[in-house]
Parts: C-alpha cells; structure tokens; sequence
C-alpha cells in the first residue's frame, strides 16, 4: 500500500470523522442533560443542509446568509420537538421515549420529502473546489473548512459549558438532576436548551458536510447513526472523548473502505458500536459504574 | 383458561372464513401479508411486551431466514420443507449466541445495539451478491408442495400462511398464561425481585430473544416461498421500524393486540393507495399519537376510551 | 445457619462497610440495626448477591455462596425482601405469589406453550398453593387486584407472602416496618413469629426500634461500616456505645 494512499484515505477520514464528532457531541449533550437518546438527531443533520439549500435556491440568499437562516430553522425545529414531543410524554419509560425519538425522526424525514422530494442536491463549496496537495495526498478547501469550524465549535462548546452560567447549570444538570433543580436550576429549561443545542450543532454538521456528500431527505439515518456511535466511543461526553471517538471512527472506516472493502463501509461503524457496547460500554475513556439497584 | 381457549377458537374460525368474504383476488393477497405480519408482531411482541427488551433489528432475522430458505432451494436445490426448519435452527443459535452479549445492555444502549446489527445483516445481503444476488434480489424461489398440492395462488398461500400464523398465536397464548410467561412479566416489572425469586432472568431474555427470532425466520422463509422472490430492500431499518410500530400500537404484551396492529399497518397502504408518499410520515404520526395518548395500544386504549365516554354520558344525565 | 466473615465494601474512596463479622443461628430472629448510613442496606445487599463484595466471605449452612447471583441464592434457600417494596405491578396479587414459586416448579418454555399436561397439572398446583400463601398472610381477599394498586401495607404482606412461596430456609427483611403505621407493624411482628414457627431463619434490618427489641432474639448493631456490638435486645439497649452512636456524642 502506498503511503501517499493511506495518507488520502486518513484526511478523508479525519473530516468525516469531525462530522461524526459533531454529531455524537449533540446526542451526549442532550443524553447527559436528559437521559434521552435522541433518534431524531440525525435529522437535525439533515435539516440543516436541507434548509440551507432551501434558503439558497427558493430564497435566494447568498450563503452567507443562509447559513444562519438555516441553522435558526434547525434550532426552531429543535425547541418544536422537545415541546411537542418529549414534554408531553406521560411516562417517560425508555422504551416510550425510543419510540417517540423514532417517530419524530420519520416525521421529520416525511416532511421534508414532502416539501423537498427525493432527490440529492448539492450545496456549493464555501471558498470554491480547487484541489489542496499535502504530502502527496490531495485535500479539498471544504475539508479545511470542515476542520476548522469543528475545531471553533468545540472551543465555543468548552467555554459554554466551563465558563458560563447557563453551560455549567446544564452540566449541574447532567451530573444529578434533583440536586439542580433543588439549587433553582430551572431543569426544564435545560432540557429545552438541551435540545436547541444539540439541534444547531446538527444542523452546522450537515451544513459544513453538505458540499461534500450532498443532502437529500435521507441522510439523516446513516449519519445520526455513526454521529451516535462515536458519541458511544466518547462515553458520551460532551467534550473531547467524543471528538476523539468521531475522528477513530472516520478514520476507521476510511482506511476500511479503501483498503478493505468499500460495500461494508457502513457496517464498519456499527461492528465498532457492537463491539464497544459488548466489551466496553462505557466508551474508550469512560469509568465503570458499579450496579447499583 | 377457558376463556383463553375460547378467544382463540373465535379468532381461528374468523380467520378461516374470512377468504369468502372478500371474493376479490387482490385483498386475499393483502391478506397474506396480514398473515405474515401478524406471525412477525407476535414474535417481537414476545420480546417487547412481556420481557421488555427492545429490538430494533428484527427485520434482519425475518430477512436471514427468507435468504436462507431461498438460497437452499434455489442454489443447492433442497428441499422447501428441509431448508425452513434448517433456516429456522440457524437462526436460533445465531441469535441465542449473540443475545448473551447483547441482552446485557439495557433501554436505549439496546435498541441501539439491535439497531446496529439489522444494519450490519441488511449490508451483507446487499453485498454477498454472488449469493444472494445483491440489491437486484434472488428469484426463482420455489413454491411450498403437499404432494401434488402446489401452493402457489393466493387463496392457497392464504390458508397455508394462516395455518402458521395461528399455531404462533396459540404458542404465544399459551406461553402468556404460563410460568414461563409469568416469570417473562416479572423480569420486565422488576428484574431484580424476578432474580431474588430464582429467575435466571439473563438466560429467560436470551431464550425469549432466540424464540422470536426462530418465529420471524420462519416467516421470512414462508415470505420466500410465497413471494418467490426477496430482495434486502424488505429487510432494512424502515420494517424494523414497521414492526415495532405494529407492536405498539396494537398493545405491548397483548397477542391479539399484534394481530391488529399488524392488520392495521399492512392494510393502511393499501387504503392510502392514492397518498402513496404520505405513508411515511402517517406512520410517525400514528406513533407519536399512540404513545402519547394510547401507551396501552388500541387493545387497552379503544376499551378505556368507551368506558371514559360512558362515565361522561353516567355524568351527564346525573348532572 | 448464615455466617458473615470480615465482610468489607470500598466503594471508590469510601469505605461502606469495614471488617464485619456475625453468626446467625438457625430458627432465629436477629436485627440489624445502626444509625443511618452505617451500612446496614449494603451489608444486606452483599449477603442477597446483589453487589459485591471487596473481601470477607458469606457462609449459608457451611457452604460458601460469596457473590452468587440472587437467582442461585434463592434455589439454596435464601430470600429477601426490599425497603421500597419491589413488587410485579401489572401482575395480579395472586400471580405475584405464583411468580415466588418458580423455583418449586419447572414446566420449560416449549412445555408451557405446547400446554403438556405435566405443565397443566403444575400450573394447577402453582396456583392452588399461591393462594394458601396469601391466607397466610391475611391478604386472600386480593388475589384478583392489579399489586401496583395495593395499599403499601397490603403491597408488604404481598411481598413477604411471595417470599415465603419459595419455602426458604432464611429470609432476610429490609425494613419490613417502613411505611406502616403501628396497627400494621403489629401485624408484622406477628407474621414474624408465625415464620419463625414454621422454621425459617429471620433477620431483619429495621430502624423501628420498638418492633426490634420486641420480635428479635439478638441484634447486631453496625455504625460507620462496623459492628459496633452484638448481643440481646437488653445487652444491646444497656450498651452505652450503641446509645452514643444513636444520639451521638457529648
């Protein structure tokens, strides 16, 4: 195998796995604020290129104006969900809130088939598609792009939840729920901002990715998917274990599809999400618990 | 228990009737389906309602045993008969052999799981072309015969598939009402006062995991060889969902409940024939309705619903 | 009949329970009393195999059943009880009993839904002695209602009866007095003597003091993960270092 090949299938590798890390980060915010998992956050991915291309083509925005159009929509859509779907539920169990998060995402899967049709679109390039050479691998700006707004992102995150108010309730919130509420947390709220959150950062990822993959009404399920299993690989922290987990599985499945098989690419991510929920549930960097009745 | 018995009897003779009610040939087709569905529900409805374990990937053990049945007879020219019972003993240890692990997880991290791997078998159908043909699917599946009784009409494949479905619902019955079906229920309500009892709830789940599969790929080889043909496309995520939505709205632990929710769902396409695109989000909304009002299903939900109304009318003419 | 042997918990950095020992005698009633936080439930938990332990051993009728799994306990003879009552809410009164029965039976899953008749007569027979468990503990007239419905006191008995289903040789309490008012936990000290009649080992963990002293025939008293002292009801209320860590010091 060529180096120059390897180092092709890495980069490739590593900005999808950014995506991944974006994505899994939305499902561990909302998960340690709530205990939810949200099916439907794949979706939110979804919307976001969606609605982008939407305000682009329907509206016609330049990109620089849609882009903050099309995530407000996708926040708008999140705090829609949380009010109409998850408040309301009478018994939480795990297995309602599973079926709710599933019907939400075939919901909003349905609509925008519906609004958008079947086809796959493409959403232009930020700053053009001239061909990067590195080491003698080729990259493309939108990967730099892609890289750099993750890395912004997750600097914006860690000052959220360390250095303000709001972000660390949130935090007071996932570490023990009744103590929060018990300091005048309004954990309400934080679920609803929960919610908001995890459906703007979504929506950025599939913005940012857009380009590259092109978006469709569908795209949603693979991607909220491996966004999940690197969160799983983070032990669903809302911080760099989930990063480093998104970045191991785009790489992972990269180098496995170039060099192994590209049919199986997708089953790459979820032989992973077997084997880190069989041997180590707790993700790569989480602690045990102990069973506690 | 009699009362059970009768219940069944009921349903069995409306079952067997019911083909000479709907004279058309292309309702008694949609009536097979009915039939599978039902077997595929009750099964899931196993695992769901009375263990209470998630499982978001069942389609993929419907879509190894419809495979397996056709590649044996197609490929290797067994015998239907042999190669169902076979599909079917595969597909039990295979699922008793990765339930151990599996049934460890709990809620959400189980569903995700389940999720995972009907992915990962909707993938190797996909990609095993040189077996089962890939995306373009496998033909030339052979009809089920008893002696020179070919069963390859619909009013045949009808009274064949019914037949299945109602020792399956027998099965199930007669499991509910029973120790084991009582030990399932106690697993579900309290895992851990189950154990304290001397239930070893970790091998009851992987068993009752393994029974539900060993039922639904027995209905995807019946699927095969009334259909003659399957293609992965039948066995992805979105009929994984479908069951489960079955399941669900019908009532979690109820069998009969499965047999509506699976009659419901199978016959909502046909009736939306014209809306063909809006099945998708019918489904998600009939769901989100269902939990949020109806958790019970229809089977606890309409009956309550009366009583509520009877108490409203009770309350109006005392006013 | 049930020996506990340098028994110690290390949660993380706190320690539970450090270094503690007892024997239980067959046919008697002991308690496990201690202030809040001494470990008692812990203790308990270790015993029942539903955690484990960092080391020590437990011996039930010289054989070691250190960290069994609840479900193995209960074929050797050993039940419990939960503080918070864990009951099978969407089942009956009476299949809750039925349920406590599942080690004196053993009709599979294919003879279940097969309906053999060797499956038939047992469930016959499930049924039949589910009920007399219930008249023993005074609750028969319920056998039909929904047990998430019950009454917490009523949902109490409904525990004690299902454990009693499995005809243990010890069963082990927690806090059987919790939640009942006195006219109940009268009745509960007389459902104890009525078990210990019958041959079964009781120990309970309990906070209601009065119920202790006047049902149990030694108490073991732990405070801040040890046992502090072991004895009679009167050695135990005569002793002033269970009286300080009860009121505390100075």
């Amino acid at each position: 195998m060529q180096l120059e090949q390897i180092l092709q299938y890495t980069f490739s590798g590593l900005s999808t796995g950014a995506i991944y890390a974006l994505i899994g980060i939305g499902f561990s915010i909302i998960f340690n604020a709530t205990g939810i998992i949200n099916f439907a956050q794949g979706e939110f991915v979804m919307l976001g290129g969606m609605l982008t291309l939407f305000f682009l083509e329907a509206l016609k925005l330049p990109l620089w104006a849609a882009i903050p159009c099309a995530v407000a929509a996708s926040a708008l859509a999140g705090l829609l969900f949380e009010r109409l779907a998850i408040r309301p539920l009478r018994q939480p169990t795990p297995l309602n809130l599973v079926i709710i998060t599933i019907a939400g995402s075939i919901l909003i899967r349905g609509l925008a088939m519906l609004l958008w049709g079947k086809d796959t679109h493409a959403i232009p390039p930020f700053t053009g598609d001239e061909p990067i050479s590195i080491a003698g691998a080729t990259i493309l700006p939108q990967h730099i792009w892609i890289l750099a707004i993750t890395l912004l992102i997750i600097a914006v995150n860690k000052f959220f939840f360390y250095h303000t108010i709001s972000g660390k309730a949130m935090r007071a919130c996932s570490y023990n729920r009744r103590a929060a509420g018990l300091v005048g947390i309004d954990v309400r709220r934080m679920v609803l901002f929960s919610f908001v959150i995890s459906s703007v950062l979504g929506s950025l990822a599939g913005i940012i990715v857009a380009p590259l993959t092109m978006t469709a009404y569908d795209v949603g399920v693979m991607l909220g998917l491996k966004g999940f299993c690197a969160a799983i690989i983070g032990g669903m922290s809302s911080g760099m274990a989930t990063v480093v987990g998104g970045l191991i599985l785009g790489v992972l499945e990269s180098l496995g599809a170039g060099l192994i098989s590209s049919g199986y690419k997708d089953a790459i991510a979820f032989i992973i999400l077997l084997l880190i929920l069989f041997i180590r549930p707790q993700g790569l960097f989480g602690k045990a618990e102990s069973e506690r009745v | 228990m009699k009362r059970e018995l009768l219940k069944f009897l009921l349903f069995a003779v409306l079952v067997l009737v019911a083909p000479l009610a709907f004279k058309g040939g292309y309702l008694l087709n949609v009536l097979v389906f009915v039939g599978i569905n039902t077997m595929l529900a009750v099964a899931l409805n196993l695992l769901l309602g009375y263990a209470g374990q998630i499982s978001l990937g069942h389609a993929g053990f419907f879509g190894i045993g419809a495979y397996l049945s056709g590649i044996l007879t197609v490929t290797y020219g067994w015998n239907p008969w042999l190669a169902m019972p076979f599909a079917a003993l595969a597909v039990g240890i295979l699922a008793g052999l990765i339930g151990f692990p599996i049934l460890k997880l709990k809620g959400h991290y189980l569903a995700m799981a389940t999720l995972g791997l009907g992915i990962i078998i909707y993938i190797v159908f996909n990609e095993t072309v040189d077996l089962t043909g890939g995306p373009s699917g496998l033909s030339g599946i052979p009809n089920l015969t008893v002696g020179s009784l070919v069963f390859n009409s619909d009013i045949k494949n009808y009274y064949l598939i019914w037949t299945f479905t109602l020792a399956v619902v027998l099965f199930a019955v007669n499991l509910a009402g029973s120790r084991v079906g009582r030990a399932l229920r106690a697993v579900h309500d309290s895992e851990v006062a189950a154990r304290v009892m001397g239930v070893n709830a970790r091998l009851l789940k992987v068993q009752v995991f393994a029974l539900s599969a060993v039922i639904s790929s027995l209905a995807g080889s019946l699927y095969a060889h009334t259909m003659t043909f399957v293609s992965p496309v039948s066995f992805g995520f979105n009929f994984s969902v479908e069951l489960l939505t079955m399941v669900v709205i019908g009532g979690l632990g109820s069998v009969y409940g499965s047999f509506l929710g699976a009659a419901l769902l199978t016959l909502l396409p046909e009736l939306l024939r014209g809306a063909q695109d809006y099945d998708i989000v019918i489904y998600g909304g009939l769901l989100m309705v269902m939990v949020m009002f109806m958790p019970g299903g229809l089977v606890r939900g309409i009956p309550d619903l009366f009583r509520r109304m009877a108490r409203l009318r009770e309350d109006a003419g005392n006013a | 009949m049930l020996e506990v042997s340098g028994i110690t918990r290390v949660f993380g950095g706190v320690t539970a329970l450090e270094d503690v020992s007892f024997t239980i005698g067959q046919g008697s009633i002991t308690g496990v009393i201690g202030p809040n936080g001494a470990g008692k439930t812990t203790l308990f938990n270790i015993i029942t195999g539903i955690y484990s332990r960092t080391s020590g051993r437990v011996i039930l009728e010289d054989r070691d059943i250190s960290g069994l799994p609840p479900e193995r306990l209960a074929r050797l003879g050993m039940v419990r009880t939960f503080q918070n009552i864990e009951l099978f809410d969407t089942m009956s009164v009476l299949e809750n009993v039925m349920v406590g029965l599942h080690t004196k039976s053993s009709s599979g899953l294919l003879a279940c839904s097969l309906k053999m008749p060797w499956s038939i007569a047992e469930e016959r027979r499930i049924r039949t002695t589910a009920m007399k468990w219930l008249d023993f503990t005074g609750i028969s007239e319920l056998a039909d209602e929904t047990a998430g419905n019950l009454p917490f006191g009523k949902g109490r008995l409904l525990e004690i009866a299902r454990a009693l289903a499995m005809e243990p040789r010890i069963i082990l309490m927690d806090e059987p007095a919790a939640g009942l008012n006195s006219q109940e936990t009268l009745g509960l000290a007389h459902l104890i003597g009525k078990i210990r009649q019958m041959g079964v080992t009781v120990v309970l963990v309990e906070h209601d003091m009065e119920l202790v002293m006047d049902v149990c025939d030694r108490i073991v008293v732990l405070n801040l993960g040890r046992k502090l002292a072991e004895g009679t009801p009167r050695e135990i209320q005569e002793n002033p270092e269970v009286i300080a860590a009860y009121l505390g010091e100075g």
